[in-house]
């Protein structure tokens, strides 16, 4: 057991204790650091997977943009201000029998099967990742990189208007 | 060097996880939060699958629109979130119950 597979435990635990406090806390703010951290574990589980620019987009996406749209989310809709945004749980029953049910069929499918020759199980750097990935992006996805600029554009146009406060006439 | 498998594990328990905080929350804001999770756990698997053809690259590139799609949606939700709590003066799904019977 090396360094780096040690230091690939740390992260896995703590993505997972994140996902685990995220069901139990009730304050939505805390809930959206909570995410931050499970989010910069997983970009550092992506570093030692040899996806380097997965972990820097989702640093830069995530961390960056997702988390601070949520943060003034969590601002504008608490009801007083000073209160914190607490909330209720319902249906935890349900919702853990459910959630256990689903973990056990998945943990059940994935002991069962075997994805991976034994030799392969670990691992492996592409040398060039990034370069292939650049390359790619212009060449044979070039398609899908195009039509996911247009979604955006359209998802944010949209949003802006959505969340506009601007009455309009014709509605 | 990392074991494969782990990601296939803490993907599926990411994934569990962000089914129950969707289910149990009543709150429209930590429902996207358990949806950004489950698209994450995802984004695991799709990179942990990249290893059966580790030059081609294809899983990571998937990972990568991925996130893409993720971000529209936190965005359109969001502002779907806030215009909803304006109307209503609620964040709680199960109180905005204008088309029930």
């Amino acid at each position: 057991m090396n360094f780096v597979t040690i230091l690939f435990y740390f992260f896995e635990a703590v993505a997972a204790l994140a996902a685990l406090s995220l069901v139990l806390v009730r304050n939505v703010f805390y809930g959206a650091l909570i995410l931050v951290v499970c989010l910069l574990s997983l970009a550092a589980i992506y570093v030692l997977a040899f996806a380097e620019f997965v972990a820097v987009t989702q640093i830069l996406i995530y961390a960056g943009g997702i988390l601070v749209v949520i943060i003034f989310g969590v601002m504008l809709t608490a009801k007083i201000a000073g209160k914190p945004l607490v909330v209720k749980h319902t249906n935890v029953w349900g919702g853990t029998l459910a959630c256990v049910a689903l973990f056990t069929l998945l943990l059940y499918f994935l002991s069962s099967q075997k994805f991976f020759e034994d030799g392969k199980d670990k691992m492996q750097a592409a040398d060039t990742a990034i370069n292939t990935i650049g390359f790619g992006l212009m060449t044979e996805f070039v398609l899908p990189f195009e039509v996911a600029g247009i979604l955006l554009l359209a998802a944010l146009i949209g949003a802006a208007v959505i969340a506009s406060s601007i009455k309009s006439r014709n509605v | 060097m990392v074991p494969v498998y782990h990601f296939l594990w803490l993907g599926a328990f990411l994934f569990c996880a962000g089914l129950m905080v969707i289910i149990t929350k009543r709150n429209a804001i930590m429902v996207l939060l358990g949806i950004e999770l489950m698209l994450n756990a995802s984004n695991l698997n799709l990179v942990a699958f990249n290893q059966l053809h580790p030059a081609h690259l294809s899983g990571q590139m998937f990972a990568l629109f991925v996130i893409i799609v993720a971000v529209c949606e936190a965005a359109v939700g969001l502002a779907i979130v806030l215009r909803v709590y304006q109307h209503y003066q609620t964040s709680v799904p199960d109180e905005v119950t204008d088309l029930k019977d």
